[in-house]
């Protein structure tokens, strides 16, 4: 196989999972510090067994971000060492401002966070709680200020195939950065909203329903109803910042293949690139044009633009951005029915129903997916450049052989989906004890009694 | 820009940075990888007391790795490909062994029951790979990469010296932080290592010089032979009063627990010295130089701005988070 392909499906892997953890920690760190701050607020202990019991969902979380991010950290010079090369004068400065602010205060924090409750006063630790959820914004902040910058490259000139840059406020603030940054820090509330709705919803199915896992799970379902709306504008706009900017990606993913006017909104179809056509087709007329120029006569640019006088490709594979999208889009739209249908059961009721909970459970991971494709849709369709206008993926590549690739590719796949199995049979796990046993890092189990600890059962009535 | 920080001196000062960060990590994170190693000879019981004296620290010694292969990679770029793509399957089998010591941290408490042996298994797995790895890439780079039958074996040879250093290191570190029948067992441990890890600084003192003549020509041309010989005197009169000292131990009185590791960790800043010096300037051995190899000087100059700024302020939460935990570790809780 192509050692070039090889590189990007390694990478590729190493940084879906990644992105998993992460994707979780940035919003939970503030649903936690939501959770300290409406104990110190109310001293009502609900509040703090809901704390406790997501601040270990989070340790969990952030160690496997932790990990598979420092595999990230090496992946950039053994598979593409060509990038540092041409842009590392962009790439490095930003690289490095995300480790010296967020980094270090993440982590140093966190053992505050983690283990510092009996040692520090209450407002250390609130303060603590608050320092990593901002550690892991910050990091969120610098990589995708990078991210874009790749996407769209500004601020900065090329000399020799090497760029140097001349304007930091243009490299930071460029033209897609906002756009990301907002859509990506959504995603991670809507991920960390659904994983905290789905996980009520289960110790809910198994009549674990204290006050703390009802106040979670409210807090779950009211932040997914509230953000989805959010997030579908946010999108839209990201998306008319892209046809600006890169409008060879959104013809992938409105599958356009001619310039034209009155483009229809493809729902379905086959997406063939050796026919340039769309097989099996169901589409609402006039559908893109609408969406993208507010107009039905809209002019689309196609993918037929994009292709060199040699037949040179230059627009992304078409099939992968095309199916990506519709996925992300179509589980927006799910968790837009759900969160709200729930949120309004839970306002008129103050309860679950069975097939809801079980609802919620089935979209614990949706935001993984979401997220995921959302990041394919991205990624792919800015193929084949690197750096859009300034290196092609190609260029950057090593020369590693494939071999050497392919056996350490088997050996990172094998132990991610280890780790993804154990990871959610371990949430599973721990939802399933809820507060009964409470785990601590240094033994098994304890069981507790007394001093602001009721087994789950017995909080409904003590609280 | 500030006309003294020209092209010639922000590559030496990144250079030291970077420098700094690596020898950072390696004793950091070589004491919790250390006592992850010793954890194999530890009961269930035990190894939840030898995590307690990490749990709180390791994730911030990890980010001085991400930090040392970052400033390489930022500012010293063309450097960093050559370096990671010849050390590209050690570099795979170390994030192997981190990832693992890393999730296991976690897991080893938090899975089901029947799996916290796995994970023990895991952890202490993951940091034997880990620190094995890292000394054969110490040694693979001494040898300027070469593949040669007598630079292999020098590089395995580098991986077990690192390996013992670090458990030396976790062992001492043990001392500090545990009391009973733990640290007793943590002296034992710390006089085993010591010798190993003696034994291994001598092999790669005396094996750096022969095989490389410019190395050779650093250390035993006069005057420089005079200037530098502080520094092997220097490092056996530590191991030698380390070896004294924990003939004492452990003592009723707490209140020098901390010596050992601090011995421990003069060891390890003069190897690093001596490991620099027969380096300077080149940053892979004998192809780039520091000069050679680094990001245009307006890069380098930003970074450094916010380094000047940032440093301080990580230097002062990471001493904040050591008071925190100060004396010898307690059981680790959330609550």
């Amino acid at each position: 196989m192509d050692p070039i392909v090889l590189a990007r499906i390694q990478f590729g892997a190493n940084i879906s999972f990644h992105i998993l953890f992460p994707t979780i920690t940035i919003a939970l760190g503030w649903v936690l510090l939501f959770f300290k701050v409406r104990f110190n607020a109310t001293r009502n202990e609900a509040w703090m067994n809901a704390y406790r019991f997501w601040v270990k969902i989070f340790a969990l979380s952030f160690a496997l971000g932790v990990v598979s991010g420092i595999t990230m950290s090496f992946q950039f010079g053994t598979n593409w060492p060509g990038f540092m090369q041409s842009v590392g004068n962009i790439a490095g400065p930003l690289l490095a401002y995300e480790v010296l602010t967020a980094f270090f205060l993440e982590a140093t924090f966190l053992g505050i966070m983690l283990f510092g409750f009996r040692k520090v006063p209450n407002w250390v630790h609130t303060l603590a709680t608050f320092l990593v959820a901002f550690g892991t914004t910050m990091s969120a902040f610098w990589i995708i200020v990078l991210n874009s910058w790749m996407h769209t490259p500004a601020g900065h000139e090329l000399r020799d195939g090497v760029a140097f840059a001349t304007d930091w406020w243009a490299i930071i603030f460029n033209p897609s950065m906002p756009y990301r940054l907002i859509h990506m820090l959504i995603a991670s509330g809507l991920t960390c909203a659904f994983l905290i709705a789905g996980l009520s919803a289960w110790r809910w199915l198994r009549t674990d329903r204290g006050p703390d896992v009802m106040a979670a799970l409210r807090t779950g379902v009211a932040i997914g109803a509230v953000l989805i709306p959010i997030q579908i504008v946010v999108g839209d706009m990201h998306g008319l910042n892209t046809l600006k900017h890169q409008p060879a990606k959104v013809a992938a993913m409105e599958g356009n293949w001619e310039t034209r006017s009155n483009v229809p909104l493809v729902l379905f179809a086959l997406p063939d690139q050796t026919t340039r056509e769309n097989r099996f087709e169901i589409a609402i007329p006039n559908g893109a044009s609408l969406i993208l120029k507010h107009d039905p006569a809209g002019v689309i640019p196609g993918l037929n633009d994009f292709v060199a006088a040699d037949g040179t490709r230059l627009h992304p594979p078409v099939a992968p951005v095309f199916f990506a999208f519709r996925i992300m889009v179509g589980i927006g739209m799910l968790m837009l029915v759900v969160s709200w249908f729930a949120g309004w059961t839970l306002w008129r009721k103050g309860t679950l129903n069975r097939p809801l909970a079980y609802t919620l459970v089935a979209m614990t991971f949706a935001g993984w997916i979401a997220t995921l494709s959302g990041w394919y849709v991205t990624e792919i369709g800015r193929q084949p450049w690197l750096v859009t206008g300034v290196l092609t993926t190609a260029q950057a590549a090593s020369k590693v052989t494939a071999g050497m690739i392919g056996t350490t590719l088997a050996m990172y796949l094998a132990t991610y989906a280890v780790l993804i199995a154990a990871y959610i049979s371990v949430l599973f796990h721990l939802a399933n004890k809820g507060l009964q046993v409470v785990a601590t890092p240094s033994g098994a189990g304890v069981m507790k009694q007394g001093a602001g600890y009721h087994p789950a059962g017995a909080l409904a009535k003590d609280v | 820009m500030l006309n003294f920080l020209d092209s010639h001196t922000l590559p030496l000062i990144f250079a030291g940075l970077m420098g700094i960060s690596i020898l950072a990590y390696v004793i950091l994170d070589g004491y919790d990888l250390g006592v992850g190693m010793l954890m194999a000879s530890a009961d269930r019981p035990e190894r939840d007391k030898m995590v307690a004296t990490i749990g709180p620290f390791w994730d911030a010694n990890e980010t001085w790795l991400v930090l040392g292969i970052g400033l390489l990679l930022v500012a010293f770029p063309s450097a960093h490909g050559m370096v990671l793509t010849a050390l590209y399957l050690p570099v795979a089998l170390m994030l192997l062994g981190l990832t693992m010591r890393g999730v296991a941290f976690e897991f080893r408490v938090k899975a089901q029951q029947q799996y916290h042996r796995w994970w023990d298994w895991a952890f202490i797995g993951g940091s034997l790979l880990a620190s094995l790895t890292q000394g054969y890439m110490l040694g693979h780079y001494l040898m300027g990469f070469q593949d040669t039958l007598s630079a292999q074996a020098f590089a395995l040879m580098a991986g077990m010296g690192l390996a013992a250093a670090y458990t030396f290191v976790g062992a001492t570190w043990l001392i500090a932080k545990t009391d009973g029948d733990l640290q007793r067992r943590a002296v034992w441990w710390a006089k085993v290592t010591l010798v190993l890890t003696a034994l291994g600084m001598i092999a790669v003192s005396v094996a750096t010089p022969l095989v490389s003549p410019r190395i050779f020509e650093r250390w035993f041309s006069l005057p420089n032979m005079i200037g530098l010989a502080p520094i092997p005197l220097m490092t056996g009169a530590l191991l030698l009063a380390t070896w004294v000292f924990l003939q004492r131990m452990p003592r009723a009185d707490h209140s020098l627990d901390y010596v050992p590791f601090m011995g421990a960790v003069s060891l390890f800043v003069l190897g690093f010295l001596g490991l620099a010096y027969s380096f300077y300037p080149y940053i892979v051995p004998e192809k780039l130089t520091i000069w050679q190899a680094a990001s245009a000087p307006e890069s380098l100059f930003i970074i450094l701005m916010g380094a000047m700024v940032v440093l301080p302020c990580i230097a002062g939460y990471t001493a904040f988070s050591y008071y925190v935990f100060r004396g010898k570790a307690t059981e680790l809780r959330y609550d």
